[in-house]
């Protein structure tokens, strides 16, 4: 990694700037937050379709022999379960059974697999991984420069995909080899949202024309504002919010993409946590009444002055249009119903926890 | 929009104090709010945490809070007096402060403590030459 304080720009910056999208720097990028709204485009993802700007992301690939036997080692989950063209959540976690970084791993064809990083964590992780493969016949390749990554989230995302890009889209945790601009390129059935869509990797030198095709399809361009938003109410952990080095996947929720019995790296602390019980869980919470909860807030018993906790991610609920977050709380009083309340700047907020997800759609 | 854009509306019969904050004086008494600039940098407004009624402020210290999705933003006090009245309307729709700020978006009335203050504040051009910078 070179120390270039310098913020990086993906090849749709210009497309933002053009928008009149606010540009903040996030991990290292010159990012756009929002363009019309927070609250607009978190509803055009929740009600039709959004796209956003994912080429921060970060991806690797893993090819050879010993591909599953690596990926097996260094992901959480069951990757044998994996079929060529499938794809499947995990944490890599190191030998504390901390959480790395959370990631999708794509099964490309039968040796090689591609990995999707957090952009704060791509190095971080592409060196964990070169460090970890070299017991394995397995190459660990930067393709980050490779991809640009367009997220298209909504109900009407897929429909709207298919038609403007005329491809046809694999389904949900599924990836397809397809053409995009007239070059190869990969279409996921992921996303960050909670509602169904699609995330494209395609040719960098292609990104502005596609966007520019999706846009004119109808497709809100929506910044990382209302892709927090969004997640957070579906209550999908954000790596450096949720997840870090000092928590394990247990506290996090997470334990279902854990398999222990495959042996991965952490796996032993995993299953002790597992099996003791963790000292503090992850839990979804609402305000009642007035407030917005914000990361770092204390979490006080109802009532009372002690502090049971801390907020990882709170925000304005545009969905729900109330207060409402995530935090880590005391084991013994992480119930759902359980009556807390939340230090805004001094201020008690009443709250209560709240099953997760906060935001189910109706069916 | 970049930072400065001149396409806010800044009008003639306020005082404007330099952390984006309007006064229209009304002999000892004041109604105060954010400017457009300020409410376009915040984004939408979800969320106006007010001062009590009868609460003294402090010119150039935060007296209430506005907040977006995404941020808070504390507001400062452009002149010192005592609260009289705050906006009721914005507990239901905050988002009068985007669309309306110096209108429906206004935020609390106060009684001057210190009316001499108000020549300190920036006029419109003073205000619009500061943003331009």
């Amino acid at each position: 990694m070179t120390n270039d304080a310098a913020l990086r720009r993906t090849p749709l910056y210009e497309q933002h700037v053009e928008l009149g999208a606010k540009v903040v720097p996030f991990a290292g990028w010159e990012m756009p937050v929002t363009y019309e709204g927070i609250r607009e485009e978190h509803s055009a993802v929740r009600r039709h379709a959004g796209m956003f700007d994912v080429s921060h992301m970060g991806q690797v690939e893993v090819e050879g022999p010993g591909a599953l036997a690596f990926l097996q080692r260094v992901l959480s989950n069951d990757v044998g379960e994996v079929h060529v063209g499938g794809a499947q959540y995990s944490v890599l976690c190191n030998e504390d059974g901390g959480v790395i970084d959370d990631l999708f791993a794509y099964r490309l064809g039968g040796d090689r697999y591609l990995v999707v990083t957090n952009a704060a964590n791509h190095e971080t992780d592409l060196a964990w991984l070169g460090r970890q493969s070299r017991e394995f016949d397995a190459l660990v390749r930067d393709v980050a420069d490779r991809y640009a990554m367009l997220a298209v989230q909504g109900p009407h995302a897929r429909d709207v995909v298919a038609r403007a890009l005329r491809i046809e889209l694999p389904p949900r945790f599924h990836v397809a080899h397809v053409q995009i601009g007239r070059r190869p390129a990969l279409a996921c059935g992921t996303g960050y949202t909670g509602e169904d869509g699609v995330e494209l990797l395609l040719d960098p030198e292609v990104a502005t024309p596609i966007w520019a095709e999706l846009l004119d399809a109808g497709v809100v361009p929506c910044g990382l504002g209302a892709r927090d938003t969004l997640r957070l109410e579906v209550c999908y952990p954000l790596h450096g919010n949720e997840l870090s080095p000092e928590r394990n996947p247990i506290e996090a929720g997470l334990g279902w993409c854990c398999k222990e019995e495959t042996g991965f790296i952490g796996s032993e602390a995993i299953a002790r946590a597992r099996a003791e019980g963790t000292a503090e869980k992850l839990v979804a919470f609402k305000i009642e009444g007035q407030g917005i909860p914000r990361e770092g807030n204390p979490v006080m018993r109802g009532g009372g002055d002690e502090q049971i906790g801390a907020v990882t991610s709170g925000t304005f609920s545009p969905s729900l249009e109330v207060g409402a977050g995530m935090a880590y709380v005391r084991s013994e009083l992480a119930e759902v119903g359980t009556e807390i309340e939340i230090d805004v700047r001094g201020k008690r907020r009443p709250a209560r926890i709240a099953s997760k997800p906060l935001y189910a759609k109706r069916s | 929009m970049a930072p400065g854009s001149s396409e806010g509306t800044y009008p003639d019969d306020l005082r404007y104090h330099e952390e984006h904050d309007w006064a229209r004086v009304e002999g000892d008494q004041a109604t105060l709010g954010i400017t457009w600039y300020a409410q376009d940098s915040l984004g939408e407004v979800v969320f106006f945490d007010p001062p009590e009624v009868g609460a003294t402020i402090q010119k150039d210290s935060s007296y209430a809070e506005v907040e977006s999705v995404k941020a808070v933003s504390d507001v400062i006090a452009p002149l010192s007096g005592e609260i009289v009245e705050v906006n009721d309307v914005l507990q239901d729709a905050p988002e009068k402060v985007n669309e309306d700020p110096y209108g429906e978006g206004w935020l609390v009335k106060v009684r001057l403590t210190a009316p001499e203050e108000a020549e300190t504040l920036l006029g419109v051009q003073e205000y619009r030459k500061m943003l331009d910078r």
